[in-house]
Formats: C-alpha cells, sequence, structure tokens
C-alpha cells in the first residue's frame, strides 16, 4: 500500500539524520547556507548548459559518502519524486527551433536543454535530500530560526514534526480499519474520505487541547525552547568556505571543457 | 502541481522566495498580536494532520483516477487567513525536506502559488462573502467549490509564468497554459467537493470549532458579493484580452519579454548580440581559449544552425571532459565509501 510506503521513507530519512559521521556533525548553519548557494549556482547555469554541470555532482557525492548514506534508496527517491520539471521539460526537443548539428548528426537543440534540466533536477533535489538525510530536522529548525525565520513559524515546524508521525500511525490505523470493513475494494470513495478526514480533523483538534495542557503544566509560555547549544566550530567555517569557493570555480570556469581540450590538445 | 528547482531561473526563484518569506513574516506578526497559547499547539498539530490527510487517496467520481486534499482552503477554512498560511507554509516546507517535492528554492514559489492565492485572496474576497452567516451544505458546498477552483487556477496560472520568466523551457505561452488551467480545473473541482465534505462534517459535529473562525474576524458587511464577482469578473476579462493579445502578436512570449528586457528587437538570430556576448563571456571565462577550435567555430557561425557558446570544438572538448570528471566524482564516491567501511570493521 502506497501509505505505508510513505510513512517508511520518511522514517527512514528521519533515521538516517540521527548518524554520527562527519558530515553530520557540521552545524547545521553551514550546510543549509551551503546547500542553497550550490542550488543557486546549479540553477543559474544557462539553458544550453551541460558540461559545467557534472563537476558539481562532486558535491552530493563527496556528502553522501562521508555521511555514510545509502546511495539506492537516494537514487530510488530522486526518480519517484514529483515529475512536474521532467514532464515541462520534455517538450524542448518539440518546440525549440533552433538544431545543431554534431559532425554529421542534426537534432533538436531542445533535446540539449532537456537533458540540462535533467540534469539541474537530479544534482537540486539529491542536495535537498542529502541535506535532510545528514540534519535531523529539529537542528534544522533551530539553524532556520537563528537565521532569521520568524520564532513563530520555526515553532509551527518544529510541532508539524513532533506530530507528523503520531498522525501518521492514526491516519493509517484509520485507513487499515476502512480497507479491512471495504471487502477488497481499493479505493475509497469521496464521501467517505471526506468523513475520515474530518473525524481525523475532530481527533486532532481534542488531541490538541490535551498538549496544549500538557505544555502548560510543564510551563509553556508561547515559545518552543531548545536547551541545546550550537555553538559555530572552526571546521563548519572551514567546511562553508571551502565548499563555496569550490562551488564558485565550478560556475566560472567549467572544468570539463578545459580537461577535454588539454586532452585534445595534447593528441593533436 | 509543485513548481521545480530545475525549471527555475535564480532571479524568478529568489524574488517568489523574498514575496514568501515576506507573507510568512507578515502572518506571524499579524498572528502574534491576536492569539493565545493554545492556537500554537493546535495550528501545529493541524499541520501534521494536514500531511497525514494527504495520503488518504480517494476515487474521483466519474473518473478512473485518485486524488487527495491539497489542504489550502480547508486550513484556511478551519484557522484563518493567517493561521492556515503558516500551517500550510510549514507543510510545504517539510514535503520539500522530506519527500523533495521540488526542491528547496522552488519552495518559495510553492508557498506563494498554493498558499497565498487560496489563503489571502479565495478566502477573504470569495468564500467569507460566499457562505455569508449561512450554515446550508449546498452554501458551503458552493462557496468551498468557488474558491477552491479559483485558488487553484491562480496558482495555475502563476505556475505558468515562473516557468515562462526563468526560460529554461521551450513550451509556448499558449500550449502551456493550454495544459495547466484545465488539469487544475479538475483537481479544484475535486479540492472544492472535498472540502466542502469534511467541514459539513465538522459543522455536523462539533459547529462551535468554526464559528470561532468566523467570529474572530466577522464579515465586512460593508462587501457586497456582487462587487467582489464583478470586480473577479472584470480582472479576468482584462487579463485573459491582454494576455491574448499578447499571444496573439508575440508567438513567442518569452522571447517578447526577453527582447523588451534587453532591448533588441530580433533576438534569434545566429548573430544576435546576446549570442554575441555570450560567446565573448565564454571565451574569456575560459582558461585556456587557444586551444578550442577557432577556424571551426567561425565557420560554423557563418552556417545557418548555431545558438550561443557551442561549437563541434568546445562541445567535443566538453564530452571528453564531462565524462572524465564524472568518471572521476564516482570514483571518488565509491572509493571513500570503501575506505569508510573498512575503517568502521577495524
Amino acid at each position: 500500500m502506497k501509505f505505508d510506503k510513505e510513512y517508511f521513507n520518511i522514517g527512514r530519512l528521519d533515521l538516517l539524520s540521527y548518524q554520527d559521521t562527519p558530515v553530520h556533525r557540521l552545524d547545521p548553519r553551514a550546510k543549509v547556507i551551503t546547500t542553497l548557494i550550490f542550488i543557486l549556482a546549479v540553477v543559474s547555469f544557462p539553458k544550453y548548459e551541460i558540461a559545467a554541470l557534472i563537476p558539481f555532482f562532486l558535491f552530493p557525492v563527496l556528502l553522501i559518502s562521508f555521511g555514510d548514506l545509502p546511495v539506492g534508496f537516494l537514487i530510488k527517491k530522486i526518480l519517484i519524486v514529483s515529475p512536474f520539471a521532467v514532464l515541462t521539460g520534455m517538450f524542448n526537443p518539440l518546440f525549440d527551433e533552433n538544431s545543431i548539428s554534431f559532425f554529421t548528426l542534426t537534432f533538436s537543440a531542445g533535446w540539449i536543454s532537456f537533458a540540462s534540466i535533467l540534469l539541474k533536477y537530479t544534482l537540486t533535489i539529491s542536495a535537498a535530500l542529502v541535506l535532510i538525510a545528514t540534519t535531523s530536522f529539529p537542528g534544522m529548525c533551530h539553524a532556520l530560526r537563528k537565521l532569521g525565520l520568524p520564532s513563530l513559524f520555526v515553532s509551527q515546524l518544529l510541532f508539524l514534526y513532533r506530530y507528523l508521525f503520531v498522525l501518521m500511525e492514526e491516519t493509517m490505523k484509520i485507513v487499515r480499519a476502512h480497507d479491512m470493513r471495504s471487502f477488497g475494494k481499493q479505493r475509497m470513495q469521496s464521501h467517505t474520505a471526506a468523513r475520515i478526514i474530518g473525524s481525523l480533523f475532530l481527533r486532532t483538534v481534542e488531541r490538541a487541547e490535551r498538549i496544549y495542557s500538557a505544555m502548560l503544566s510543564r510551563g509553556f509560555q508561547g515559545d518552543v525552547l531548545s536547551l541545546r547549544q550550537e555553538r559555530i566550530h572552526s571546521t563548519d567555517i572551514l567546511f562553508a568556505i571551502s565548499t563555496i569557493i569550490v562551488i564558485g570555480l565550478f560556475r566560472w570556469h567549467s572544468l570539463p571543457v578545459m580537461l577535454g581540450t588539454l586532452i585534445q590538445g595534447a593528441m593533436l | 502541481m509543485h513548481m521545480a528547482d530545475a525549471l527555475l531561473s535564480p532571479a524568478v526563484g529568489a524574488t517568489f522566495a523574498a514575496g514568501s518569506l515576506a507573507a510568512i513574516a507578515y502572518a506571524s506578526k499579524k498572528l502574534k498580536s491576536t492569539i493565545d497559547d493554545k492556537t500554537i499547539p493546535l495550528m501545529g498539530v493541524l499541520g501534521a494532520f494536514i500531511f497525514a490527510a494527504q495520503m488518504i487517496n480517494f476515487t474521483i467520481p466519474g473518473t478512473g483516477s485518485s486524488g487527495h486534499l491539497g489542504g489550502g482552503m480547508i486550513l484556511a477554512i478551519l484557522l484563518g487567513p493567517y493561521a492556515g498560511f503558516l500551517v500550510l507554509a510549514s507543510v510545504l516546507t517539510v514535503q520539500a525536506f522530506f519527500f523533495a517535492d521540488g526542491g528547496l528554492l522552488a519552495l518559495g514559489c510553492n508557498i506563494w502559488n498554493l498558499g497565498v492565492y487560496p489563503c489571502f485572496l479565495a478566502f477573504p474576497l470569495l468564500y467569507k462573502p460566499l457562505l455569508g452567516n449561512s450554515t446550508s451544505h449546498k452554501k458551503i458546498l458552493i462557496a468551498s467549490l468557488i474558491s477552491a477552483i479559483v485558488g487553484l487556477q491562480l496558482g495555475a496560472f502563476s505556475v505558468v509564468l515562473q516557468t515562462l520568466l526563468s526560460g529554461r523551457t521551450d513550451l509556448p505561452f499558449n500550449t502551456f497554459l493550454m495544459l495547466m488551467q484545465p488539469i487544475h480545473l479538475v483537481i479544484g473541482i475535486v479540492e472544492g467537493f472535498i472540502t466542502a465534505g469534511v467541514i459539513s462534517y465538522v459543522r455536523n459535529v462539533r459547529p462551535e470549532l468554526l464559528e470561532q473562525v468566523m467570529q474572530t474576524r466577522p464579515l465586512d458587511a460593508k462587501i457586497s458579493i456582487k462587487k467582489i464577482l464583478i470586480a473577479f469578473f472584470v480582472l479576468s476579462l482584462v487579463t485573459g484580452g491582454a494576455l491574448s493579445w499578447f499571444a496573439s502578436t508575440h508567438p513567442d512570449g518569452l522571447e517578447w519579454s526577453l527582447a523588451k528586457v534587453t532591448g533588441k528587437e530580433e533576438l534569434s538570430g545566429q548573430h544576435g548580440e546576446i549570442s554575441g556576448g555570450l560567446k565573448k563571456i565564454q571565451d574569456t571565462s575560459a582558461l585556456f581559449p587557444d586551444y578550442t577550435f577557432k577556424s571551426n567555430s567561425e565557420t560554423k557561425e557563418s552556417g545557418d544552425a548555431s545558438w550561443p557558446g557551442i561549437e563541434p570544438g568546445t562541445s567535443v572538448a566538453g564530452i571528453i571532459g564531462a565524462l572524465l570528471v564524472l568518471g572521476f566524482v564516482f570514483l571518488a564516491g565509491i572509493s571513500i565509501k570503501a575506505i569508510r567501511k573498512k575503517q568502521s570493521q577495524s
């Protein structure tokens, strides 16, 4: 069933983020900032760029190998993620009126831009997945608050995350109960779904009331606090600066073209 | 439909990220002064609720396909626009991280497309005036349907605009619009029905929960429904008219806007200023410009099929180099993994 699968997928990413590796030990702020700069750099390449994008694979590959992340699982996640970019890019070969000739072959330039979209898609999605797989979500939320996100929104994210698994388990129970009473019918009717969601909502509200009383009795005053001290270490700064320098280098100099021309020059 | 990083240009992505951040800051500030502590856990748990509810798949009557709840409208109705928007933004953020739905840069666009329109436009301007003080199931259904459809149509239109402004695809404006809007009409109808179903159920079982929201932000009696509907109608006529003019006089909207930006009439020509400029940048940024096949590139440029900065010389070099770099990167990854495995075993 789809529901269980998605649930375990989230759970697996969450578990991965609590490993103890050099990448996991880096400060969340350093990782968030470098990931964002990485994505901006990848996205800033013009429509027809392919070769210069390749060196950027170094970033996720290094983080995956130093962070002990399961490669197969991540690749599967990248493949099943929302198909919007792929579907939209697919039209490029049809609509691009430019064509290129490569020695004897002539084809639509849209194939190049489609390939470029696919590369950018793989790079940006894997960067996002690596970030969450190496950073605990609460750690990331505190980093985002330090970086200036409104504290109310950060509390919202923390609460959502805290109760995500609780509510998903509850929903799974309800869906299972429905399935058992529907004699093998695969899908739910929409009016049944509306009622199930409605009763889930009521249960959720009642739960929130209980949570609120429990929090009040523990001294809640409107803000979610953390005792953990987040200090930036020299390794974090070193990681961030060196990564940004390398990203900049890759952005402004096409390493593959340089390497290729060198080899061609040597062979001629 | 979730916008994706790969289709965005940095300028468009950053603009909408800034817009969404501003909306989050605004909503947080508005809420801070009005809510009591009790709402904070409620909002958080409701975020998790939307997440769980989105996973309940159901059959769409009359079709073979299945759908699920989006959540923008229902959150605005249950919590009011500000809290509803914050909850939806948090749901989208968690989705962007855990499902990598779209990506991190596109998160700004997604919060804008799926959050701002239903919470700040459709709810206050359509749902509330349409429903008024009525509690009938029929009225809830009509109000939810119209506001969900309008919210999603605006969102879909904004996805089209963001994609075309970014200039990573060649889809013509009209084609893209014809693909996106009808799909989202269907999604909007489903969303409206399921929203109405849930709201009616909640109203039957615990009516006081809904009255809180409607009472804390009372309906502005001075605004009449007629005026708003007329305003929407005029707005859609104007935009529709302007857009069809735009589409007919400038078959390629993107090129037209690009030309507008750069101040050049012709862009697609092989000797266009932009391609020359890009070529120059490429030449100056390459460390070994002597190695590229200059003579080759010049004959290529006079040919009819070429585009900025690509000629056989560099593309062969690019392919060789790219394969080498790719091989190197994955070799590095595999060897690091192997070494780390050995270390952990010993």
